[in-house]
């Protein structure tokens, strides 16, 4: 699995770098104090990344998360790499605490329909006739919290790189190693998540009454 | 030339940089004739802006300073 256990650094280690690097770290007290630095910046950051995994566990995710960062601090060479170091631990415990907590297992039953497009269902069915911005009208009817919903009900395996990607700023490379996978695999993985989230906005837009009143 | 079903299919990945200089040529031939798919690159836009908008998950002030806690006691 990514994260604990793999080196992460960004191939590209100036002598700069390896000096603000954990070998000039020598005692313990300055080990941990850099360590807390680098986490504390990322502490929103992984929080959204958490809750968007584990809803309401997320701070016990993170927690064990931080632990674990916190244990295997000396894999870490690189610290501009710390961002998808800790993402990467982060989302193994939150794949953990899913499984110790019997969350039903949502990889399966929902299938991907590539061919489906939101833009052209939106224009099919026009649901607000005298609109001039459609399909802008559409997405400024979704909460924070709908969207919450709908990325929520997403299988794993296709929400984890499209919130990684697009909600949280990381590269498709690095969201290989975050999650372990082949890039191949991640690419061909946000592809059909992208397409799966338009499929289920416009599945929660109807079930729940968004496409109602004027546009 | 391909067909909009093929263009759509690339349109994201077209947007990320993450097709080839064949494929990047293809698409912006399609979309050169195409409206309905300059519609549908626009759309895709737009629903990476969303996606981007909506990107903020608050950290409580509470769990902050719990995590903020538990980093200090970290031993």
């Amino acid at each position: 699995m990514g994260g604990v256990g793999i080196v992460f650094h960004n191939g590209s280690r100036t002598p700069e770098r390896r000096a603000r690097g954990l070998e000039s770290i020598g005692s313990v007290t300055d080990r941990k104090e850099r360590f807390r630095q680098l986490a504390t910046q990322q502490l929103p950051g992984l929080y959204a990344i958490a809750r968007r995994m584990v809803d309401d566990d997320a701070e016990d995710a993170v927690q064990d998360a931080l632990m674990k960062a916190y244990r295997s601090f000396d894999q870490l060479e690189d610290e501009d790499a710390a961002p998808a170091w800790l993402a990467s631990i982060l989302v193994n415990c939150c794949r953990d605490l899913g499984r110790r907590r019997a969350r039903p297992p949502d990889e399966v039953s929902i299938e991907t329909d590539e061919g489906f497009s939101l833009y052209r269902r939106l224009a099919h069915e026009d649901p607000w006739p005298y609109s001039d911005s459609l399909h802008l009208d559409f997405l400024q009817r979704f909460t924070r919290g709908d969207v919450r919903e709908v990325l929520a009900e997403m299988p794993e395996i296709y929400r984890v790189p499209l919130v990684l990607v697009h909600m949280d700023g990381f590269s498709t490379k690095e969201v290989a190693r975050i999650v372990d996978a082949p890039l191949g695999t991640v690419l061909a993985r946000l592809h059909r998540g992208r397409k799966l989230f338009e499929k289920m906005l416009w599945d929660y837009a109807v079930r729940n009454g968004l496409l109602r009143g004027d546009g | 030339m391909i067909t909009c079903s093929e263009a759509v299919k690339r349109l994201w990945d077209y947007l990320e940089g993450e097709v080839g200089s064949k494929d990047r040529g293809a698409i912006e031939e399609h979309l050169g004739v195409c409206r309905r798919c300059c519609g549908e690159l626009e759309f895709a836009q737009e629903l990476r802006r969303f996606l981007s908008h909506h990107s903020s998950e608050d950290l409580p002030e509470s769990v902050r300073a719990r995590l903020v806690y538990f980093l200090e006691d970290l031993t």
